[in-house]
């Protein structure tokens, strides 16, 4: 059994926006999202870079206790997205605890915040410091901490995948929720990611010497993906969601469809866990490329993961041009809100749907001079008004995961 | 600690902390309240703090079959009677 696999929903939460006319004004208007990174009482005053994609707009969760109270605040993205297609589908309850639905979801280690507050009780010798120490504890830190608050939540009684491969988790996720639906496992599946505000994440890749420094003082400035002076990664916070659905139900029930997965390949380097690499890199591209059988030429628009560090972007590049040279239009979206992390390939693949519905190209942001190793592709250098059917997200991870998605736009 | 005294903490915990709308003494606080598992373990470690100690596992394996607020009520007045005993 092979079924389409149509998106028919989808919500994200970033550093530029959270509703889908503030993204897209963000993208068309080069606004950023990157800010000077918060004050965590712990790391920060350690920590070279001082930079953050930051979400820093009021959100009404409207959230009882109910729900809160296994929830770490990465669990309120997760579940603030999710609920927002759950609204957005018209799926009713009954589908919604048939089993036929599931949840794939994930983020990069659950809560930080939680566990840090965990780990404080490590270095007290209190006893009321140690019963501080709550039974819900687990439930809001552990790394399947999003997907399963979802189904609490909602009652979903489907399948549950909670990925957690660092920088490929929401792409691995909705690569993996449409490969349910795609081989009739599930009709539909909610899938994302979440990460939350975390300096841990920050101080990992700056003790790596990956994390941007040379812009502290103008964050808006940073990352620079493909650009020469690019210095490195920006992390960043959000959530995002997108509802699959079998083609054939969702068009049975009138669903609005907003676009298509058409393939999805997921492979691994077989070596080094940190480094990127090319063979590996152009052997995903190409596997998806297989799944969704289609050209090269077939694909108008990639979202490079492109995250500003040195031999990323260069990696990246090669690859590229070795599958596609420079037909389609490349762009790093993270240029506008850092890394989301876990988040990141869910975020990049709703903002490629926005701007294929809207018919533009958001610019690579802050590319001012292309490195010549990157110049060999067709960057977009400004707003270009443009038509995309199918667009490629590409996602690469710590662990030598790489993940691409193939994405066509909602038209029949 | 007289029992209006104690009961007017507890039904003010289960307000303020636990959501709980109106709560009545023989309420069912899981049918009524939605009260379930984690809630439990969770009011247990706000009674620790109300008493001031830490509860032994066989008091805590005693208060599972609490299920109002009225037997809240008893069992903190149990534990307290134990331990001045």
């Amino acid at each position: 059994m092979k079924r389409r696999v149509v998106i028919t929903a989808c919500s994200a939460i970033t550093p530029i926006g959270y509703r889908k006319e503030d993204i897209i004004e963000s993208l068309r208007q080069g606004k950023s999202g990157v800010k000077p990174l918060r004050d965590d009482g712990l790391l920060t005053d350690h920590i070279h870079s001082k930079v953050f994609g930051t979400v820093d707009y009021p959100i009404d969760y409207g959230f009882t206790r109910k729900d809160t109270k296994t929830m770490g605040p990465v669990a309120y993205y997760a579940c603030q997205v999710a609920k927002d297609v759950l609204a957005a589908s018209g799926l009713d309850q009954e589908f919604i605890s048939s089993g036929r639905l599931g949840v794939s979801f994930g983020s990069t280690h659950g809560s930080p915040t939680v566990q840090r507050n965990i780990y404080k009780t490590f270095f007290s010798n209190l006893e009321s410091e140690f019963s501080s120490i709550g039974a819900v504890d687990y439930l809001k830190s552990m790394v399947h901490t999003t997907a399963v608050n979802i189904t609490r939540m909602f009652g979903i009684t489907g399948r549950v995948i909670a990925s957690s491969t660092a920088c490929t988790t929401s792409s691995q996720s909705i690569g993996f929720g449409y490969e349910m639906v795609k081989y009739g496992m599930q009709d539909a599946m909610i899938c994302g990611g979440a990460d939350e505000y975390d300096t841990t994440t920050v101080a990992v890749f700056d003790n790596l010497l990956a994390c941007s420094v040379d812009y502290n003082d103008t964050p808006e400035c940073t990352p620079r993906p493909f650009d020469s002076k690019r210095d490195g990664l920006v992390v960043g916070e959000g959530g995002a969601a997108v509802l699959l659905e079998d083609y054939d139900s969702a068009k049975a029930r009138g669903a609005n469809i907003i676009g298509e997965i058409i393939g999805f390949a997921c492979n691994n380097n077989g070596g080094d866990l940190i480094l990127p690499n090319l063979d590996g890199i152009t052997a995903t591209l190409h596997l998806a490329l297989e799944d969704a059988n289609i050209k090269p030429a077939d694909v108008g628009f990639i979202s490079a993961h492109a995250t500003a560090t040195k031999m990323g972007d260069v990696i990246e590049s090669q690859a590229i041009d070795k599958v596609y040279g420079n037909g389609p239009w490349v762009t790093g979206l993270k240029s506008y809100m850092g890394h989301t992390m876990g988040t990141c390939g869910a975020i990049e693949l709703i903002l490629s749907l926005y701007m294929m519905e809207q018919g533009f190209l958001a610019p690579t942001l802050n590319l001012e001079s292309v490195d010549e190793r990157c110049a060999m592709l067709r960057h977009v250098r400004e707003v270009t008004e443009t038509e995309t059917r199918i667009a490629a997200i590409q996602n690469f991870a710590f662990g030598g995961v790489n993940t691409c998605l193939l994405i066509a736009d909602g038209r029949e | 600690m007289t029992r209006d005294e104690l009961k007017e903490k507890i039904v003010a915990v289960l307000v303020d902390e636990f959501e709980f709308e109106n709560p009545g003494l023989t309420d069912n606080l899981r049918d009524d309240h939605g009260f379930d598992s984690i809630d439990a373990i969770e009011l247990l470690a706000k009674i620790e703090e109300m008493l001031g100690f830490r509860l032994s596992r066989k008091e805590k394996e005693q208060a599972m079959s609490i299920r109002t607020i009225s037997d809240i009520l008893d069992y903190i007045e149990t534990i307290q009677s134990s331990r001045s005993t």
